[in-house]
């Protein structure tokens, strides 16, 4: 090892400073959600778990949840399909414009939210003219999440190289044989890495979302959006929260054990 | 090896094979194409080009309709209206802030997940690192609102003499915010690179800091400029946090969302700045291999 031992315990420091500054605000949060007073005074001045009863009973927040959930299945769903399909092309062909397919599947998680969900508004009021709906969500959620299933797969198919389903081929299988019993196995943990991140990611957008949501669809982002200026919801939408901080960890870990690069496969 | 296979039959078979490929090789190429471009292209490039022509559109200021007739007023209007440009300029600023401090907290946070820590509390720090990812956007901007609410945690630690809601607060939040995007990507760049080199230098006679600088940044700068490309996006759309702990403070992204609701082809011409900024960005950023680290 180069480093000296007052390196690496610089380097330790420096690191766990890290790691609270990414930590903090969340304890916070979560504190707060037991906080008795309803500005979440600091220190607080009592613990209770009253808002957590609130906010289990809260009816916007279960509409909230379930327009999130079909929101995030329905894009999650066109992402796998068109994700998928893109990565194949690229990884197991060459031709004209190939490192041009990987730039434009990057543009739409790359471009500002906002350019994002001012073209998609536009297109669908100006030029479409379709009323919103929970399909425009969709539509504008599938548009980033592309991306993190082609990231994915493509991962995974640059990994285990072409020469399997050759020999598939080659002992007589054909295309959706080989395809159902050797590619697919090797793909299926990139696959569903690829799902949850961009279920993920589905459910907490918020920008596109606001420009592509019809008046009476709220998905739980913009739910807690409209609630959290109004004082008598706050302690509400703070419990919400802690629950979308402690329920994060599951995904996470189970893309992190079904790949070994889900590291670099948020994006 | 006198047992040669049978070979006659085994290469007329392969040769089957391949030329059934090679036929149908096009083709399948074309079916697996056609759907997803079809959406980014169609969908996607489509609308993006449809509110690049929008931002020549006009709204009648009596009736508050679109026009669809061809103008160049709203251009006019951003050139010359110096707001445009303060906001855009204060903008790129608050996102090089974010930027810098984003680099400064993840480089030795993936060095030290990298290189110093074990394999196991390796792992366990890629989750923990991902996790505030996966914690509601809001969540978090919110997180900070309180933190640094007059009678919140920083108040209370400075004795009331905490920050004020303005740009100051609003860099922390953003830079907390996009702090994993930063750190995977340069956590990955060190994953790649050969750990024997800072063996090597070592032995070589260079220190650490010479290590870092000669060795370790040369190689995991398309990582940082992969990270900067998610720090500076992020930065050039967000109009939410900035609404929650920027207090008056607004960023192009906010002049943008207040535009679309009573003039959106001015909000599509507004929306080009970040856009075209960008664009620049990504294409100088590929020559620095830094797509690959996205």
């Amino acid at each position: 090892m180069f480093l000296t031992a007052r390196a690496r315990m610089a380097i330790r420091i420096l690191a766990f400073i890290g790691l609270a500054f990414l930590y903090l605000p969340l304890g916070i949060v979560v504190m707060n959600a037991f906080n008795t007073s309803q500005t979440f005074e600091f220190p607080p001045p009592g613990f209770t778990t009253k808002w957590w009863n609130i906010a289990a009973d809260d009816q916007g927040a279960r509409d909230g949840l379930i327009a999130s959930l079909k929101a995030g299945l329905g894009a999650t769903a066109i992402a796998l399909v068109l994700g998928t399909m893109a990565a194949f092309a690229v990884q197991r062909y060459k031709f004209f414009g190939r490192s041009t397919i990987s730039f434009l599947v990057v543009l739409p998680i790359a471009l500002p939210g906002i350019v994002t969900g001012i073209a998609l508004k536009n297109a669908f009021t100006e030029v479409l003219a379709i009323d919103f709906s929970i399909w425009t969500i969709i539509i504008g959620h599938a548009t980033f999440c592309v991306v993190i299933v082609f990231n994915n797969v493509q991962a995974r198919l640059r990994r285990t190289g072409s020469s399997l389903e050759q020999a598939s081929a080659d002992l007589g299988a054909t295309g959706w044989q080989t395809f159902r019993y050797v590619t697919f196995p090797q793909l299926r943990g990139a696959l569903l890495a690829g799902a949850l991140l961009a279920f993920g990611l589905s459910f907490d957008e918020i920008v596109v979302t606001n420009f592509t949501a019809p008046a009476d669809v709220q998905t739980l982002p913009l739910w807690i959006f409209g609630n959290l200026f109004r004082p008598n919801q706050a302690p509400i939408v703070n419990v919400v929260a802690a629950v979308l901080i402690v329920v994060a960890v599951v995904p996470v870990w189970i893309a992190q054990k079904l790949t070994d690069d889900a590291a670099g496969s948020r994006f | 090896m006198s047992d040669a296979p049978p070979a006659g039959r085994k290469t007329g078979r392969r040769g089957g094979v391949s030329a059934f490929f090679a036929s149908k090789r096009r083709l399948r190429l074309g079916l697996l194409l056609a759907p997803p471009m079809t959406w980014l292209v169609v969908v996607y490039l489509g609308s993006i080009v449809a509110m690049f022509v929008s931002a020549f559109w006009t709204v009648d200021s009596f009736t508050e309709n679109v026009v669809h007739q061809f103008s160049t007023v709203n251009f006019h209007t951003v050139f010359t209206e110096p707001l445009y440009r303060k906001i855009a300029l204060r903008t790129l600023g608050i996102a090089l802030a974010v930027t810098a401090i984003d680099v400064l907290v993840a480089f030795p946070l993936a060095f030290y997940m990298s290189v110093v820590a074990s394999r196991r509390l390796r792992n366990l720090l890629v989750v923990a690192v991902l996790t505030p990812l996966w914690a509601s956007y809001l969540v978090k901007a919110f997180a900070w609102r309180t933190l640094f609410a007059p009678d919140g945690p920083i108040g209370w630690v400075t004795g009331g003499h905490g920050p004020d809601y303005g740009k100051a607060t609003l860099v922390v939040t953003l830079a907390y915010m996009w702090l994993p995007y930063m750190v995977i990507p340069i956590y990955a760049g060190f994953e790649r690179m050969p750990k024997s080199l800072f063996e090597a230098s070592a032995d070589l006679g260079a220190g650490a800091v010479r290590t870092v600088r000669a060795i370790v940044l040369p190689l995991v700068f398309p990582a940082i400029a992969a990270g900067s490309i998610f720090t500076f996006s992020l930065t050039l759309g967000d109009y939410i946090a900035v609404g929650i702990v920027g207090g008056k403070t607004q960023l192009i992204a906010n002049v943008i969302s207040e535009d679309v609701v009573l003039n959106q082809p001015l909000a599509a011409t507004v929306a080009l700045i970040p856009l075209v900024a960008i664009v620049l960005y990504l294409v100088a950023m590929r020559r620095t291999g830094a797509l690959e680290n996205v």
